[in-house]
C-alpha cells in the first residue's frame, strides 16, 4: 500500500519534470509585471510571485531542476560509494585500512555542516552544492558496500570464481557487484529525500540553486520576505518538497516492510 | 569494561586528530594569501618584501607539519586566531554564539524528549487503533517535511495570524517555543514511532507475561517493565539525532532570525569569513564524535552484552 502510494507520487512528479514544457500553463522565467502577486485566476492557476512570474508553471519546472539534481547527486555518491566500497572489501589490507579510516573521516561530520564548509571553499551556486554533497554523501554508501563485499568474500560461489583464474575485475564487476547491488538498491530511494531536504536546504540558505532558477528551495526563500502579504509563495514550493520526499519515504518504507516483513517506520538507518 | 572504554577513547583520538587536519587544511585551501590579507587591513600596501617578511613573521614558510603543529597547540589553548571582517577574535565571537544554539538544541531535545515519549507510549498503548493511526501519519509527514518550511508555516500560523509567538529574534522565552518546535518535530515524531515498535516487541517477551500474571497493573508494567528495555534502540539512534540537531540549527536560526552558531556558520559563508567557518566546523564536529562516543559507552553500561567488533 504505502510502496504503490509512494511510487504514484514519484513517478507523478517525474512526468511532471521530464515533460514541464506541456504541462506548465506559462514560462516559468516570463515576467509580467502587470500581474504581480496575484492570487489563482484562469492564466495563473496558483497566482503569480513578486515579480509576476507564474508560481504553478515554477512549480513544474521545479520539479524537473529539484528531482533532477537530487537524482544526480545520489547518482554521483553512489557511484563514488560502490566503487570505493568495492575496491576497499576487495582489496582488503592498508588500502582497506586507508579508505575506511576517509569514510570514518568524512562520517564524523554532520553530512550538511560538512557540505556547508566545501561549498564555502567552491563558491555558492547548485552545481557547487551537487558537489559538495555528493563528496559527503559517498561515505555512508562506500561503508555498507565494504561490509556487503567482505561478508560474501567466504562464499562458495566466490571460491569457485577465483579458482577458475577469474581476473580482479572480472570478480568485481561480475561476481561481487550483483550480489552487493540489492540491498544498496532498497536503501537509495529511502535517501534521495534526504539529498532533496538537504540541496533545497542549500538553495533556501543562498548556497545552492540562485533565483530566477526555478528550484523549490530558492523559490521559498524568494518568497520568504513577502510571505505575510502573499502566503502562497512559499506554500505551494514547501508543499511541493513534502509530497516528494514523502513519496520517496513511502517507497522506502514499503520496501523495509516486504523484506523484513514487519512494519517499522523508524528513522533512517544511517550516519547523519 | 574499561578496556572497553579505553579503545573507545583511544580510537578517538586518531579521529579528531584527523578532524583537525581537515580543519587545518580548510584554511590553506582557502582563496587569499593570509599575510596580504594582514597588511591590507592595518593599511599597508603589500609589496613582494613587506609580504615576503611578514610571511617569514607569521611562519607561513615553515614546512606544514610544523605550521599545524603551532595551529594545533593554539586550537588547543582556543585560540582560532582573528576573524577576516571584524578583526576580532573568533573564539570570542564564537563563545558570544554558543550559548544560543546550545539554548535552542536543549529545548529542542526536551521536546524531542517529551513528545516522543508521551506518543510512543500512547500509541502502544492505543496499538493499530486511531492514536496509533495519527502516529503513523505524523512520523511519515515529520520525516518528510524540511524544517525551513515547517518554520515558516508556524511563524504564518502562530505570530502573523495568531500573534502568540514573536516572529524572529531571541529575547525571551516566548522566543524560544516556535524555533525548539521546528527543530525538533521531524526526530520527536520518527523518534515516537521507533519507541512504540520496541515496546510493543518487548511487550511480547515472556517476563511481561510474568509481570502480568503477579497482577501488575498495566501502566506499572508499561512503565517499570516494558520502557527501560523498549528506550534501548533509541539510545543508539541518539547520536543521529543530535547530527540532526547540529545540522538542523543551521536553517533553523536562519529562519528565525537566531543568533546561534549555525547562522553564524551561513553568514560567514556568504562574506568568505574562513576563520570563522574553520572554527566553526571543527567545534561541532568535535562535539558531534564526542557525543557519539558518550552514546556508545552509554549503550554498553546498560548493555554489557554489547562487544566492540573489529572495525
Amino acid at each position: 500500500m504505502m510502496k504503490s502510494a509512494g511510487l504514484i507520487i514519484i513517478v507523478s512528479f517525474l512526468a511532471l519534470g521530464l515533460f514541464a514544457p506541456d504541462f506548465a500553463p506559462n514560462s516559468p522565467l516570463a515576467l509580467n509585471l502587470k500581474h504581480r502577486l496575484e492570487g489563482p485566476s484562469k492564466t495563473y492557476p496558483l497566482g503569480t510571485d513578486n515579480l509576476g512570474r507564474c508560481l504553478l508553471s515554477r512549480i513544474i519546472f521545479g520539479a524537473r531542476m529539484t528531482l533532477g539534481t537530487a537524482l544526480l547527486t545520489q547518482m554521483i555518491a553512489l557511484i563514488i560509494g560502490i566503487s570505493i566500497g568495492l575496491l576497499s572489501g576487495y582489496r582488503g589490507s592498508r588500502l582497506d585500512f586507508l579508505l575506511m579510516r576517509v569514510v570514518d573521516l568524512t562520517l564524523a561530520f554532520p553530512s550538511l555542516i560538512l557540505a556547508l564548509v566545501i561549498i564555502s571553499l567552491l563558491g555558492p551556486g547548485l552545481n557547487n552544492a551537487m558537489i559538495a554533497y555528493a563528496l559527503v554523501h559517498w561515505a555512508y554508501y562506500a561503508r555498507l558496500v565494504r561490509g556487503l563485499v567482505i561478508e560474501i568474500k567466504g562464499r562458495q560461489f566466490i571460491e569457485a570464481a577465483r579458482a577458475l583464474g577469474a581476473g580482479p575485475l572480472h570478480m568485481i564487476l561480475r561476481h561481487y557487484l550483483p550480489n552487493i547491488l540489492s540491498p544498496i538498491l532498497v536503501l537509495a530511494p529511502l535517501d534521495i529525500g534526504r539529498v532533496i531536504f538537504a540541496l533545497s536546504g542549500l538553495s533556501f540558505l543562498g548556497l545552492g540553486a540562485q533565483p530566477p532558477d526555478p528550484e523549490w528551495g530558492a523559490m521559498l526563500s524568494e518568497g520568504r520576505p513577502l510571505f505575510t502579504t502573499a502566503p502562497h509563495l512559499m506554500l505551494f514550493p514547501g508543499l511541493a518538497i513534502l509530497i516528494t520526499v514523502m513519496g520517496f519515504n513511502l517507497i522506502g518504507e514499503g520496501l523495509i516492510q516486504e523484506r523484513r516483513g514487519v512494519s517499522k517506520f523508524q528513522d533512517k538507518p544511517m550516519a547523519p | 569494561m574499561f578496556s572497553y572504554f579505553g579503545k573507545r577513547l583511544l580510537f578517538l583520538i586518531p579521529l579528531w586528530l584527523g578532524i583537525s587536519l581537515i580543519a587545518f587544511f580548510f584554511l590553506q585551501l582557502t582563496p587569499g594569501d593570509p599575510a596580504e590579507i594582514l597588511l591590507r587591513k592595518e593599511g599597508i600596501e603589500p609589496t613582494p618584501e613587506a609580504l615576503q617578511s611578514l610571511r617569514r613573521e607569521l611562519g607561513l614558510e615553515d614546512a606544514f607539519y610544523i605550521q599545524y603543529g603551532r595551529w594545533l597547540w593554539k586550537v588547543i589553548q582556543l585560540d582560532f586566531g582573528t576573524s577576516y571582517r571584524t578583526g576580532e577574535s573568533v573564539a570570542k565571537e564564537i563563545f558570544r554564539r554558543l550559548p544560543a544554539t546550545l539554548e535552542l538544541t536543549s529545548v529542542a531535545f526536551l521536546f524531542i524528549v517529551i513528545l516522543a515519549l508521551s506518543i510512543g507510549l500512547l500509541s502502544t498503548l492505543r496499538e493499530h487503533r486511531t492514536f496509533d493511526r495519527i502516529g503513523l501519519i505524523l512520523a511519515i509527514i515529520g520525516a518528510s517535511i524540511p524544517g525551513f518550511w515547517l518554520g515558516l508555516l508556524l511563524i504564518y500560523l502562530f505570530s502573523v495570524k495568531l500573534g502568540w509567538f514573536p516572529v524572529m529574534g531571541r529575547a525571551g522565552l516566548s522566543y524560544i517555543v516556535l524555533p525548539a518546535i521546528t527543530l525538533g518535530f521531524g526526530a520527536a515524531v520518527t523518534q515516537a514511532r521507533l519507541l512504540r515498535t520496541s515496546l510493543t516487541e518487548v511487550l511480547r517477551k515472556d517476563f511481561i507475561t510474568v509481570a502480568r500474571a503477579k497482577g501488575l497493573s498495566q501502566a506499572r508494567i508499561l512503565l517499570r517493565h516494558a520502557l527501560p528495555n523498549g528506550l534501548l534502540p533509541l539510545l543508539t539512534t541518539l547520536g543521529m539525532v543530535l547530527g540532526r540537531l547540529l545540522a538542523g540549527a543551521v536553517i533553523v536560526e536562519t529562519v528565525f532570525a537566531w543568533p546561534g552558531i549555525g547562522r553564524m556558520a551561513i553568514e560567514a559563508i556568504l562574506q568568505r569569513d574562513y576563520p570563522i567557518i574553520q572554527a566553526y566546523v571543527l567545534l561541532t564536529a568535535t562535539i558531534f564524535v564526542f557525543v557519539n562516543l558518550c552514546v556508545d559507552v552509554g549503550y554498553r553500561l546498560l548493555d554489557p552484552r554489547i562487544e566492540l567488533d573489529s572495525q
